[in-house]
């Protein structure tokens, strides 16, 4: 085997790429973090801040170097798996006397809230891709019918309305009116499973309705482009009944694009849901970015981007590997 | 008694079909109350040129239409039931089981997801013909009557893995495997190479015959037809010409129209030498990329005002030749000499006066025209380009083009899509004349055509050759068009130059290997032609 297979060579490339714009995606982080207007020591000390320990504050937490450098340290130490440690857990009052067991570091404040995100998007996938999927290929095998229409206008319907509003639809009906759900949905470390998923209920439905509709339109509309190839006719004139060709004669060659949509929205619902936690309280990273970037606690931003980063090259990685392991024509070369 | 046995015998019954197709929101016929008959076990030819309807009839002898077309009156009465009247589910019962399909593009009509083994019993499996071992056991049995290769392995390997030929014998295997009654084999043979045709028919033929196998044959091409067929049906406008048996139909065919089916292979052009050479190519080597050579240091040379036609299979390097003299491909290697002149390789090296004397003109005239411009506009362009005569001058000498071209002064404000594709070749040919230039290369230019409309082309480029001492190269893969049209002969094949000489020369022996190859697989009308290549 003088030559790697080209899936594995295509797989070397791509995570090589993705490598680079992982680095590149850093620079945009450490140079845009840094660009936010305000400054941490000066918010946490507030009125009572003399120079001196603006100073000391500073230097203690590292911002007294120039950038450049201040960035070759993050990234060296991020690439060993340390994000730094928070500002904010740090006191003010302990500004003058440094201790440095009392800042909590971003990796530990990042786990849990990551914990319950992956929940909640996992969550959200199990529902929403099968559904998106079933609604696609029965769209597309009844296409023009009153049902493809109906499919698609309430499909169009969820995903024009703000998140937020179906989130307080949601709750209107399914938490107010009858009490079927909690509309808060605070879970923390210790809520046992069952639970948590009980507590989740609402943002993942909230979030299934707007995910809906991009899946299951690509869905459909892969299939339907393909429905006019020789090969589908050759297969209802080998008696195939319709669903059969549908599933196994348009859908396997139907799966690059709709892996695509569905590694996109995947990546939505780990860096994007912000609004929906807001409104359910739910305690995930979205919220903490935005606490964090309120406090101007630069190293947990830092940290949320880089695993926002993160989440979304592996995504299209993995739609990559998809699209790759559906096509005989790659998979299988001459 | 014979009427009560023929009866009896009768597998299909096709009485007085009518088909319409849905298009610019009106619906058009396309089969006019068409009959067909068709005995177990018997093959029917089907034979038409494009828009004849013969696809489109030998699917509704399956009862199946295309989406956008519809039944509308007639009955397809097969093994006494009347496939128009039948339910979709019903229909799928036969389909797959008891009627069989093969289609024009194997490699299109093979779903590139899944392994042929898998493909090859789909049907008789879903239908419950059998378990799936006893299939893939007869599946592997028709491979090796088909003869592919390694007829045990091949059933594993996915579409884009095998050629062309073997997919198209793969793909009557998978008709053949639930030993079907009736098998409509649209055009199977007319995306491949001659060369693997002959392969290709004997393999359907001696299947046919071995299965007892009735078959509607569907072709434009008589000479193949002659060879598969019983029987005959001529097609025209969704008509029926005329009906005959084939040894009839060939000796003499009543109709005007049938006897035009081959009005190609009459014209005979009396080849003439000359001295001069205008274009001489001298060693040249040319690749894609940095990928292997696809010509391999060839010598060619085109006389002044004489045709020479370049043939060979498609791979084997003609249209490269094309790119390489009109400086699309730069060449790695050789010399081009056009008029005693070595030309620069590329494109953006070679003068205006370089590029107006070589003109090209394309299979396509489909899409070597722009849809959104005017006739006058496409000969226009080359005039104001070469010459200088801009669009408010240009109306006389557009005339006097389409005059050359045998289309009157109507046709100037049209576009494109008004035009059949026949005329639209002879606005590319006009276009090629507006340069005035010295030599036009023709690549495959009446290979789209139907064989009347050929007819005429070719006459046509003949016509102006003798009027104007222009130079041809004729590319085309059909020998028939060669006989038609050449002077000289050049045979390509796997980027090597076989042979160049006088089409004399070239058609009588003796031949190198590869050209005797070429020349015998070439259908001839004789019904027999396929029996005796087979012998040798």
């Amino acid at each position: 085997m003088s030559k790697l297979h080209p899936i594995v060579s295509t797989l070397l490339k791509r995570i090589g790429l993705g490598i680079i714009s992982l680095f590149f995606v850093t620079l945009i982080i450490f140079s845009s973090v840094n660009l936010l207007p305000g400054d941490f020591v000066e918010s946490v000390l507030g009125q009572t801040r003399t120079e001196e320990s603006v100073k000391i504050f500073r230097k203690e937490l590292g911002l007294d170097k120039p950038y450049h450098v201040r960035y070759v340290n993050w990234l060296t130490s991020a690439i060993q798996g340390d994000l730094g440690s928070t500002f904010s857990g740090r006191n003010a009052t302990y500004a003058n006397q440094p201790q440095q067991s009392t800042a909590r570091s971003v990796s530990s404040l990042l786990k849990p809230r990551l914990f319950n995100t992956f929940f909640l998007a996992a969550m959200t996938a199990i529902i929403a891709i099968p559904l998106s999927l079933l609604l696609g290929i029965t769209a597309a095998l009844y296409r023009n019918s009153i049902y493809d229409r109906t499919v698609n206008a309430s499909a169009l319907t969820t995903i024009s309305m703000p998140e937020f509003f179906v989130a307080y639809i949601l709750i209107i009906y399914l938490a107010s009116i009858n009490q079927f759900f909690p509309s808060l949905s605070n879970v923390t470390s210790s809520t046992p499973f069952f639970e948590r998923i009980y507590l989740s209920v609402l943002p993942a439905l909230t979030l299934t309705l707007v995910t809906v509709a991009h899946m299951m339109r690509m869905t459909r509309a892969s299939i339907i482009n393909l429905l006019s190839s020789p090969y589908i006719e050759m297969a209802r004139l080998k008696g195939i009944s319709k669903t059969q060709v549908i599933i196994k004669h348009a859908l396997p060659n139907a799966w690059a694009p709709i892996a695509n949509i569905i590694a996109f929205n995947l990546a939505y619902l780990i860096v994007g849901v912000v609004v929906v936690e807001v409104v359910f309280v739910y305690p995930g990273v979205g919220q903490l970015m935005v606490d964090s970037v309120i406090k101007r606690d630069i190293p947990v931003v830092q940290g949320c981007a880089l695993v926002f980063a993160v989440t979304y090259i592996l995504l299209n990685l993995i739609a990559d590997v998809i699209s790759i392991i559906t096509n005989p024509r790659l998979l299988y070369p001459k | 008694m014979k009427s009560s046995k023929q009866k009896k015998d009768l597998l299909l019954d096709i009485q007085n079909i009518s088909i319409e197709g849905f298009s610019d929101e009106i619906w058009h016929p396309i089969i006019k109350g068409v009959n067909l008959q068709l005995y177990r076990g018997e093959v029917l030819g089907l034979i038409g040129e494009s828009g004849a309807g013969k696809s489109t009839l030998g699917l509704a002898a399956m009862g199946f239409v295309r989406t956008g077309c519809r039944f509308t009156s007639g009955s397809i009465n097969f093994n006494g039931k009347d496939l128009t009247k039948l339910s979709d589910k019903k229909k799928q019962q036969l389909w797959g089981t008891k009627l069989s399909y093969v289609a024009q593009s194997a490699a299109a009509a093979f779903n590139p997801a899944h392994r042929l083994i898998n493909q090859t019993i789909e049907s008789s499996l879903s239908h419950k013909l059998n378990i799936k071992e006893t299939l893939q056991k007869e599946a592997v049995q028709l491979y090796k009557e088909m003869q592919l290769p390694n007829p045990d392995e091949i059933g594993e390997r996915y579409p884009h893995q095998v050629s062309g030929g073997q997919l198209q014998r793969t793909m009557t295997a998978m008709a053949m495997s639930s030993k079907p009654d009736l098998i409509i084999f649209d055009e199977p043979t007319t995306a491949l190479d001659v060369t693997t045709q002959v392969n290709v028919l004997a393999t359907i033929r001696s299947i046919v015959k071995e299965h007892q196998t009735a078959a509607i044959y569907i072709t434009h091409d008589l000479a193949v037809v002659a060879q598969m067929a019983d029987r005959i049906q001529v097609l025209r406008y969704g008509n029926t010409v005329e009906v005959a048996k084939t040894s009839q139909m060939l000796k003499s065919p009543k109709e005007e129209y049938t006897k035009s089916l081959w009005a190609v292979r009459s014209i005979k052009k009396k080849e003439q030498k000359s001295k001069e050479i205008i274009l001489s190519i001298e060693n040249v080597s040319a690749s894609y990329g940095s990928g292997p050579k696809v010509l391999q240091d060839i010598n060619i040379n085109v006389p002044t005002g004489r045709t020479v036609a370049i043939v060979g299979e498609s791979g084997s390097g003609k249209s490269t030749t094309a790119r390489a003299i009109t400086g699309l491909l730069p060449p790695t290697q050789g010399k081009i000499i056009f008029q005693n002149r070595i030309l620069p390789m590329k494109l953006s090296d070679r003068t205006k006066e370089d590029l107006r004397k070589i003109q090209m003109i394309y299979q396509s005239p489909d899409t070597s025209m722009n849809p959104r411009h005017t006739v006058r506009e496409i000969i226009g362009r080359p005039l104001s380009f070469y010459h200088g005569i801009n669009k408010e001058k240009n109306t006389d000498k557009v005339l006097e083009l389409l005059n050359m071209i045998e289309l009157d002064d109507s046709f100037i404000d049209r576009l494109p899509e008004e035009l059949s594709g026949g005329q639209k070749q002879r606005i590319c040919i006009a276009r090629a004349l507006a340069a005035e230039p010295e030599l036009i290369i023709c690549d495959e230019v009446t290979s789209a055509l139907d064989q009347i409309v050929q007819e005429g082309i070719l006459k046509l480029l003949l016509k102006l050759q003798h009027e104007l001492k222009i130079s041809y190269i004729f590319i085309t893969h059909d020998i028939a068009t060669v006989k038609a049209i050449a002077d000289e002969v050049v045979v390509m094949h796997q980027g090597l130059v076989v042979e160049q000489g006088s089409k004399k020369e070239i058609f009588s022996p003796p031949h190198p290997e590869y050209t005797k190859l070429l020349l015998s697989s070439v259908p001839e009308m004789d019904p027999n032609w396929l029996n005796k290549v087979l012998e040798n």
